[in-house]
């Protein structure tokens, strides 16, 4: 790329300024008076400056209950006065060398590793304090493992959780009902020949109860009944056409799909156990079409110090090394055809990753959850509510669908969403 | 009641031939082969069959090979640039200069490759305009006839090796040379010069292939400034400064700051046109003349003695008038001249001096044109002599394009140059007589800076890793001249000059940033030289120029050009806006002549003039000056590409030199072969039998007296007498409650250029078809120019000579035509007559108002196109991107290389689909997006589609109608039952294009003007 090349007025996406990056103004000035109190604000605009800060700045090596590469976060500002976090994270290296006895023991605690200086202002470092401060109280309540923020993960959960249960004791059902069939087979079985011993035993019976009782079933009368036939034959032939139409509405569907990929890179330890938000290596899932497969650049931030004796690791230091990038196998394949936008679907409408990836903090490796079918995102789109809350873009379109139908809720497709040049061009 | 002008499409339909006719019956043409190379003996026998067999052998086929899905890779950078995101589009500022018109340009990459060229809204010499030639020079970067390495007589040599060769070549060579096209870029002027001195006797020299050499002899050297906002009366003799004179894009945006009307504003500029050939600027003209080359120094004596001299009025009447209107003007006045000749060139000066013209500035002058025809043509003596040692071709092709190319090209041939190198892109018609060739970077991968205009200054930057392994010119430069430092570091240090030392990187950045900057990197030019003659020797030289017999006038093509960017396909196949003619030149004659000599359109002429001889085909073409032809430059490449190779003919050669200077205009013996050669046009496929609610003109009179009364509105009778059309409906009209996309288009704005056209083509994929399926009717623009000719006859007429006469009359062209050009693309109707007839639902209204074209649900029955009352809708016969027939038209959808200039956003479609113009619906979706990102309405001009955006002259404004303050709205509001209209509205299909009425600033509109 071209030495110094400079993005020019026109373009649309990345700020620089990274307190452009979502600090309103009026959120960071709001912060700072707190700041000097010593005291977090609950200012929920400073909460969400912060929660970006903290995504961009410092989610990769803190979690909030979690030691990651540097310790859990929660109850810092009991641990910490703000007097000494904030000049720890402007520059935390000066501080051990002036010999903190809290910075020397805590640099010695975690390996010895340095944190690296953060130019920020004292208002961000306050939001982002503002931000843990509320994190903290927040998973509390909802308990461990990844707090979803709508809930609506926790509805994935559910229902899972739900059919499994459902299934699992029809299965039990079912294989008691069988055990007690062949049970009962076999005892009448059992009984029809103790019976009929009884009878050869006996001596009082004419030639044609000893015909009855020698009697064999003649098994050909089924085979050449027609009625039998029929029946047997309409339900191989509907059983033939089920099968074909099932094969051929599957033909292209890769509903499960889960290939093996170059590197054994498991997304549940890094985002299920260690919680590393998503965003973190797909960086531009909240601002562009697709949600960038992370460049091994991106890996390094952290593997050039963890676990760097790995097998797997070592595959990225070879890539690097020998300038090749790793060519991961696609999952989700979306026809060229259909256009989708990740930002449109969690930016703007505020969805999360797990509704569509589905369980990705559980996979091992990923696979595709969803069917991705056109009707799968038509069905989405008639159901659901549009995500209009706070945002200046529907106030009016909001206003003109309550005044007419508001009883009916105003849902992507009432808005245009399922026309066919939303997704086609 | 207004005269109501009678438009033709073009010449076959004024003659009405019976071939015409029959075409014009049928919406398709029959017996259009889609499978060629059949015989003719089974040419009817349709292989059905076949087709059914092989059909179901695919589709089992299909079905089997689709249970295996393909594995697909997910490849990501192996370190992400920080700026760089997948699918999120980067904006570089950057400057495109190949020796004709300038422009500052943005440059769109995605994923780090160049997609589109978008004009830089913050240049003030273009404003965010852009040609159809800087639109197309994407596609070059990924031209695969370029040069892909350094080559000795051809074969490929390794760039030290070719070093070493050349610096030791040098060192004893002798007297050095290098040859290149204008440059206006000031280091590298200062690398050129440093090379030139360190090869003692180094000379460099400048030459232009549509030269304005005379230009500058008569400026004392200087090429001067124009501005034409600031003259309200323009006198142009030849000059073409709205389609290729000198600076036409800025020119444009000039021009019509004088020419948009409003109800704020009811004045215009006059324009009077003296030329031979129609031009595009002749096309917009308020007056035009048309005139034999041989005349035009005897009209620019007239008007000289008419406007300085107070000599008697000129005998032509239109003559007299400009002469009286330009005294009148005074300051306000100008003439411009584009014959290379000093002597008019002189009086042209002299004129203006006397008027003081406001809009002629000599001191902040432009640099844009400075090639010397004397000292090219001396150089090429020196050449054929031997004399010179060394000679460098910069980016020059001087073989092909100079009228002396073939005697220096067997002076080449011979080696009577021990050492030539080219520095050109390719191993063209010169490269290929080359010893060396060391191919420069495309200027989209290279480091420049650039002064268009004293005290303007922009810069290039590279936006891709150059392709090849190739080499910035300037660095070759360097590097033979012994200096170590490399171009960009040379290149900065220049710039530390202009911005000064103390905070130089930020102010260097900036300027990368914007692309543009003021302040002058070149020495203040020396003490203005007087001009080359005075007027009264300027005067006798003009009047011992007598033509004879047939007069050839050499013109210059709006999309072609010169030829250097004649590889570009996206060039080739943009209709010439006069002519509506692609791929190929041809001869323009007019029309008595080619009735006198019994030729018809398509015959091929044998051209003779001094000793050389071309062939081409004629063209009938209204308002050539009789007893003329013309014949456009550009053409007949013999080594540029698989694109241009053998189209046309090159005119070149047929020239000679005059009074120091080129001379473009020759006497010609004209005669027929007796075969035919087909041009390929765009302009008859769709005819319009009623064309007064098409397009409508009206005077500047009739609009200063009564705006109300200049737009022509159709009446429908209805049970309650006259009404609008719209009131009678039978379907229900839509409620628009989010967005209304919508544009206006401005015909007193719109000046035919073609920029929208290629813009069109780079945003949504548009294929190329080539000559034949051009022939065939076929071709894929989204939108295209509609040119309308007038005809001497109207309908008023015809108490007066009976109404069949009148309509025989109307067949009749004007020999001097009024022109009008309509932008045509989808006019997205609100009842449109496409969405009922699709059988499958694959067009469809959308809630904001577009027509909604879904590729993939389309089985491409064609009936949209058939029920289409606009004739715009383009259905795909051939996969363009696979089917090897368009690999040579087509071909940069065929390789990885060409393919990444595809915009990834928009669908490569499919053979048996139709396809239209979408309003840009993927800017609109973006715009949307990015605005709910920021949780607010877009704002008005975020979004644009690809025409508007590129219109050099903000003919088309695009908008949202539901938002009352847009622009769009406030200009259909101020507009409404003035110039505002529909085309066809009587048949009631509520487009939501607006047209704008031309208004033609004359009392009445002569149609013979």
């Amino acid at each position: 790329m071209a030495q110094g090349a400079q993005p020019a007025a026109g373009e649309v996406g990345t700020s620089k300024n990274p307190s452009e990056a979502g600090v309103t103004p009026g959120g960071v000035a709001a912060a700072a008076p707190a700041a000097a109190a010593g005291t977090t604000t609950a200012d929920p605009a400073a909460i969400a400056a912060g929660d970006a800060l903290f995504k961009a700045n410092c989610a990769q090596c803190h979690a909030i209950n979690d030691v990651v590469v540097g310790p859990a976060m929660a109850g810092i500002t009991k641990r910490r006065p703000m007097s000494w976090i904030i000049p720890w994270i402007k520059n935390s290296s000066k501080m051990v060398a002036s010999g903190d006895p809290y910075a020397v023991a805590l640099y010695n605690k975690y390996q010895k590793q340095q944190m690296p200086s953060f130019q920020l202002s004292d208002a961000e470092i306050t939001s982002i304090i503002a931000y843990i401060t509320d994190a903290e109280t927040k998973t509390v309540a909802v308990g461990t493992g990844i707090a979803p923020a709508d809930g609506s993960k926790a509805l994935v959960d559910g229902t899972d959780a739900a059919n499994d249960e459902a299934g699992s004791s029809m299965n039990i059902l079912l294989i008691v009902l069988v055990v007690v069939l062949i049970v009962l087979v076999v005892t009448l079985v059992i009984i029809a020949n103790i019976m009929k011993d009884v009878l050869r035993g006996r001596k009082d019976l004419d030639g044609r109860d000893r015909e009855q009782i020698e009697e064999r079933f003649d098994y050909s009368r089924i085979y050449k009944s027609t009625a039998v036939r029929g029946i047997v034959g309409t339900v191989f032939v509907l059983a033939v056409l089920y099968e074909t139409i099932q094969g051929a509405m599957g033909v292209g569907l890769s509903q499960g799909y889960q290939p093996t990929q170059p590197i054994a890179f498991s997304h549940k330890l890094h985002a299920g156990e260690n919680q590393i938000n998503c965003a973190y290596c797909h960086t531009s899932v909240y601002k562009g079409k697709s949600a960038n497969i992370p460049s091994p650049n991106i890996c390094m931030n952290c593997h050039s110090q963890i676990k760097t004796e790995s097998p797997e690791i070592k595959k990225i230091y070879r890539a690097i090394e020998r300038k090749q990038p790793i060519q991961w196998v696609r999952v989700h394949n979306i026809p060229d055809l259909a256009y989708f936008n990740h930002s449109q679907h969690t930016q703007v409408a505020g969805l999360e990753c797990v509704t569509c990836h589905g369980p990705i903090e559980n996979m091992e490796v990923v696979y595709q959850y969803s069917a991705l079918t056109m009707g799968w995102c038509i069905n989405c789109h008639r159901e659901t509510p549009l995500n209009t809350k706070g945002n200046g873009y529907y106030d009016n379109l909001v206003k003109l669908h309550d005044s007419k139908n508001g009883a009916v809720p105003f849902t992507v497709s009432s808005n245009g969403g399922t026309e066919c040049s939303k997704c086609h061009y | 009641m207004q005269e109501s002008p009678k438009y033709w499409k073009g010449i076959e339909e004024l003659e009405n031939s019976p071939e015409f006719i029959k075409n014009a019956m049928t919406e398709f043409a029959d017996f259009m082969p889609v499978k060629e190379g059949h015989g003719s003996t089974d040419a009817t026998v349709a292989p059905r069959r076949d087709f059914l067999k092989l059909m179901g052998f695919g589709l089992a086929a299909a079905t089997l090979a689709s249970c295996e899905a393909p594995v697909h890779k997910a490849i990501p950078y192996l370190n992400k640039p920080e700026e760089v995101d997948p699918s999120i589009a980067n904006f570089y500022a950057s400057t495109f200069f190949n020796g004709q018109d300038y422009n500052s340009v943005l440059v769109k990459t995605r994923e780090g490759r160049p997609i589109k060229l978008e004009g830089n809204p913050e240049s003030p010499i273009t404003r965010g305009g852009l040609s159809a030639r800087g639109q197309a020079a994407v596609l070059s970067l990924y031209d695969s006839a370029r040069l892909q390495f350094f080559t000795k007589k051809g074969q490929r040599i390794a760039t030290d090796q070719l070093d070493q060769e050349v610096r030791a070549a040098l060192a004893g060579a002798g007297r050095v040379a290098i040859v290149s096209p204008t440059i206006i870029s000031p280091s590298t002027k200062k690398v050129i010069n440093e090379f030139t001195t360190r090869f003692g006797g180094g000379e460099h020299v400048m030459y232009d292939v549509n030269s304005s050499s005379a230009l500058l002899r008569a400026n004392g050297g200087v090429l001067p400034a124009y501005d034409f906002s600031k003259a309200d009366v323009i006198v142009s003799l030849d000059a073409d400064f709205l389609g290729t004179w000198i600076s036409p894009v800025e020119f444009a945006r000039q021009y019509v700051e004088n020419r948009k009307v409003s109800s704020e504003r009811r004045t215009m500029s006059k324009h009077y046109q003296f030329e031979t050939n129609l031009s595009l600027t002749g096309s917009n003209a308020d007056v035009r003349e048309s005139l034999k080359p041989s005349a035009m120094g005897a009209a620019t004596a007239d008007l000289y003695n008419a406007v300085v001299g107070g000599g008697a009025a000129p005998a032509s009447k239109k003559l007299a008038e400009a002469a009286a209107a330009l005294r009148r003007a005074g300051s306000r006045g100008l003439v411009v001249s584009g014959i290379n000749d000093p002597g008019i060139q002189t009086l042209v000066a002299a004129i203006n001096q006397n008027l003081g013209s406001a809009a002629v500035d000599t001191a902040n002058h432009s640099y844009v044109r400075q090639g010397d025809d004397a000292r090219m043509a001396r150089l090429i003596k020196d050449i054929i002599g031997g004399q010179i040692g060394a000679v460098i071709f910069y980016n020059a092709n001087p073989v092909y394009d100079h009228p002396m190319g073939a005697e220096l090209g067997k002076a080449l041939q011979a080696g009577k140059v021990k050492t030539s190198i080219s520095l050109n892109d390719r191993l063209d018609e010169t490269g290929k007589l080359c010893l060396y060739a060391a191919p420069d970077h495309h200027f989209l991968e290279s480091w420049n800076d650039y002064e268009p205009k004293r005290g303007y200054l922009s810069l290039a930057q590279p936006v891709i890793t150059p392709l090849f392994a190739t080499r910035q010119a300037q660095d070759s430069l360097l590097t033979w001249a012994g200096n170590p430092t490399t171009y960009y570091n040379y290149l900065r240090q220049q710039w530390q000059g202009v911005l000064g030392s103390a905070g130089f990187v930020k102010a260097w950045d900036k300027v990368v940033h914007d692309g543009v900057a003021r302040g002058s990197a070149l020495p203040a030019p020396a003490a203005q030289l007087e001009p080359a003659m005075d007027t009264n020797s300027a005067m006798s030289a003009i009047r011992a120029n007598k033509g004879a017999g047939i007069e050839l006038a050499v013109y210059e093509k709006v999309g072609l050009g010169n030829g250097a960017q004649a590889n570009n396909p996206w060039l080739q196949e943009l209709p010439d806006p006069i002519s509506k003619a692609t791929w190929g030149n041809y001869v323009t004659v007019p029309r008595a002549y080619a009735v006198e000599q019994k030729w018809e359109q398509g015959d091929v002429v044998k051209v003779t003039a001094n000793g050389k001889s071309i062939q081409l085909p004629i063209l009938i073409q209204p308002g050539q000056a009789a007893g003329t032809i013309g014949i456009a430059i550009g053409y007949g490449r013999e080594a540029a590409g698989k694109v241009a190779d053998q189209v046309g003919a090159n005119v070149l050669p047929l020239l000679t030199m005059r009074n120091g200077t080129i001379n473009y205009t020759t006497s010609v013996k004209i005669e027929a072969t007796g075969t035919q050669s087909p041009i390929a046009q765009t302009q008859t496929h769709h005819t319009i039998m009623d064309r007064e609610e098409v397009v409508q003109v009206a005077s500047l009179k009739q609009y200063q007296e009564n705006p109300k009364e200049v737009t022509e509105y159709v009446k429908i009778t209805t049970p309650d007498g006259l009404e609008a059309p719209r009131k009678v409906s039978l379907w229900q009209d839509y409620e628009y409650k989010n967005h209304h996309w919508g544009m206006a288009i401005d015909l007193n704005s719109c000046i035919g250029c073609g920029a929208c056209v290629v813009g069109c083509q780079a945003e949504n994929n548009v294929a190329v078809v080539g000559k034949q399926e051009v022939i065939n009717r076929r071709e894929m623009h989204w939108m295209r120019i509609d040119r309308y000719y007038s005809s001497d006859a109207n309908k008023e007429q015809f108490e007066e000579k009976g109404k069949l006469d009148t309509y025989a009359a109307m067949e009749d062209p004007s020999a001097n035509p009024s022109v009008v050009f309509q932008p045509l693309m989808c006019q997205h109707c609100n009842h449109a007559p496409c969405e009922t007839v699709c059988p499958v639902l694959a067009t469809t209204h959308s809630s904001e108002g577009l027509n909604q074209m879904t590729y993939n649900r389309c089985v491409g029955t064609r009936y949209c196109a058939n029920n289409c009352p606009y004739k715009v809708r383009r259905f795909n016969w051939f996969s363009y991107y696979s089917n090897e027939k368009f690999e040579a038209v087509n071909g940069h959808m065929f390789t990885d290389l060409g393919r990444m200039v595809l915009n990834p956003d928009v669908t490569v479609r499919a053979r048996g689909v139709m396809e239209k113009c979408s309003m840009c619906v993927q800017r609109i979706q973006l715009g949307k997006l990015e605005a709910k990102k920021e949780k607010r309405r877009p704002r008005d001009g975020e979004v644009v589609s690809a025409c508007a955006q590129s219109c050099p002259t903000q003919a088309i404004i695009f908008g949202d109608m539901r938002d009352p303050e847009s622009r769009l709205s406030q200009l259909l509001r101020r507009e409404d039952g003035e110039r505002a209209f529909h085309a066809l509205d009587s048949i009631n299909v509520q487009p939501n294009i607006t047209y704008l009425t031309k208004i033609r600033n004359t009392d009445q509109i002569d149609f013979n003007v």
